[in-house]
């Protein structure tokens, strides 16, 4: 499989008509993502990050910017099938097992692999998110940890370039989040996929990125870049470092002290 | 256990229905000619076992071809809603009119355009059944997450691969809980249709014995017009275990009727 590509998004800017008039759901945004770094956007809700996703997946076409991947600029026909997808419900199809969920990507988007191929990758990925046993669970069947596991199996399975992550641990309880967290990082560091990851938990996006992305509330827009110096394997003790505190509360800060500003001028 | 105990108790309510029936009839000495005993009817049923074989046949052919008509046309219809808004706009008024009508009382009137024996019988069958299917099918394809069909969209999956992958499976709960309310209408269509235009059928048979007033035999083919039903509608119940995979009992899914 070829390598991750460089995404440049320049001056990407989205809006839709809606009854009460135009909203704006994202103004000029600029980012620059490394191929293969794991690079996470927080912001509050409402601050267009899903948008931003749907743009980058293809799914939407931007009203106004360009998204660069390997500095071409992307259309529907071309970033499809570059991009794997896990949203905050795991959406998994309730009529197919586990197995058969996770061989769905494949189906669609790797047509050049034979049946046999599809379930020994779905094998593998489910194998590899301890999921073994579980394969001809239907979805009803499995926990909400489980489901968000598969979702995750589904969406690496066809290895896409990029992956991209809408808050997909926010519905989670604390301790299967973190579970996932850290099986996240290792799936993610046996691939040479980019993971663009979304979430407004501020501890989450230090733990997980290699880089950081401050939202504003709508319109969206970028804050501040953050470079996340902490070293890797990062675990239960990163959280703990005097210096991961001190980057959560300025992220915080910036957070909270940007929103009031944002209402104001609308 | 539990379950066990409660198949034995709801099979008792079916006994303690004919046995109180049967009380009832010997009790008051009720004449046969205006209610005869289940155990009556049921020896009418053995005696009359050649008559009511051979009529049931009619009746089955007539109630599967109009439910057929009925689910494929009603299909057919429900996925041009659920795809096109021009469809969509323009037919449903006009279907959810045509479903509140009472469409048996058309049934003398297919007489004079079909004239008698099969073709009126299926007519009515498949016109009350197939209100069910277009709605309910139209309904659940309308219904599928436009999440997950963007989820498709972003692998690159074609529009027919979004259709068979997605939204046919994800309409199946609801396009079977329509079957289910198709079949019994089929059957009353096709009954209706026998009571006013044919000569043979086990509609026939209720009508005819009705008037020369051999009510053991008009019990006696309503028993058979029921066995009929039920086996029917178990064929459904057997389809949708086959086919709807991973849904809990029932799946959540109310059909409109």
């Amino acid at each position: 499989m070829s390598k991750a590509p460089h995404i440049s998004i320049k001056g990407l800017s989205v809006s839709f008509k809606s009854r009460t008039g135009t909203v704006n759901a994202l103004n000029n945004i600029s980012l620059d993502i490394a191929p293969g770094s794991f690079f996470t956007i927080v912001g509050p809700s409402g601050c267009g990050k899903t948008t931003l996703l749907k743009v980058l997946s293809g799914v939407l076409q931007p009203s106004g910017g360009e998204v660069l991947f390997d500095g071409v600029a992307i259309d529907k026909n071309k970033v499809q099938g570059q991009v794997g997808y896990v949203f905050q419900r795991s959406l998994l199809l309730p009529w197919r097992n586990a197995l058969d969920n996770v061989m769905l990507t494949m189906e669609v988007a790797r047509r050049d692999m034979s049946r046999a191929d599809r379930e020994r990758e779905a094998r593998h990925w489910l194998n590899i998110a301890g999921l073994d046993g579980f394969e001809k669970r239907f979805p009803h069947e499995l926990s909400g940890g489980m489901q968000q596991r598969v979702s995750i199996c589904r969406a690496l399975a066809f290895r896409p370039k990029v992956l991209l992550m809408d808050e997909p641990f926010a519905a989670l309880d604390e301790i299967t989040r973190e579970t996932l967290q850290e099986e996240l990082l290792r799936l993610w560091m046996q691939t040479e996929t980019t993971v663009v990851f979304i979430t407004h938990s501020i501890p989450e996006a230090l733990l997980l990125s290699e880089q950081i992305a401050v939202m504003s509330a709508r319109p969206g827009r970028v804050l501040e870049r953050i470079e996340v110096p902490f070293p890797r394997p990062r675990e239960e003790a990163t959280r703990e470092l005097p210096e991961f505190g001190a980057m959560a509360g300025h992220v915080r800060g910036l957070l909270r002290h940007r929103d009031p500003a944002t209402a104001k001028a609308q | 256990m539990y379950r066990v105990g409660v198949t034995v108790g709801q099979i008792l309510v079916f006994l303690l229905f004919f046995a109180i029936w049967e009380g009832i009839v010997d009790f008051f000495r009720i004449k046969p000619v205006i209610l005869p005993p289940p155990s009556r009817i049921a020896e009418v049923m053995w005696e009359q076992r050649a008559l009511l074989l051979t009529n049931t046949w009619p009746t089955f052919v007539a109630i599967s071809l109009g439910f057929i008509y009925a689910v494929v046309t009603g299909f057919v219809i429900a996925v041009g809603i659920a795809y096109s808004r021009i469809v969509r706009e323009l037919t449903y008024p006009f279907l959810v009119t045509a479903q509140i009508l009472p469409k048996i009382a058309f049934a003398p009137l297919f007489l004079i355009w079909f004239g008698f024996g099969l073709t009126p019988k299926i007519v009515i069958a498949a016109l009350i059944a197939f209100f069910p299917v277009v709605i309910n099918t139209a309904k659940g394809l309308s219904s599928v997450d436009t999440e997950l069909l963007q989820y498709m969209d972003s692998l690159g999956a074609s529009g027919w691969e979004k259709f068979t992958k997605i939204s046919l499976p994800w309409a199946m709960p609801y396009f079977f809980a329509a079957l289910k309310i198709s079949i019994t209408l089929a059957i009353v269509g096709a009954v209706v249709g026998e009571f006013v235009a044919a000569g043979e059928g086990l509609g026939y048979i209720i009508n005819a014995s009705n008037i020369s007033l051999d009510t053991e035999l008009m019990f006696a083919a309503i028993v058979a017009m029921s066995l009929l039903g039920i086996v029917l509608f178990l064929v459904i119940v057997a389809a949708e275990r086959l086919f709807v995979n991973g849904v809990e009992e029932n799946g959540g899914v109310q059909a409109t009727m």
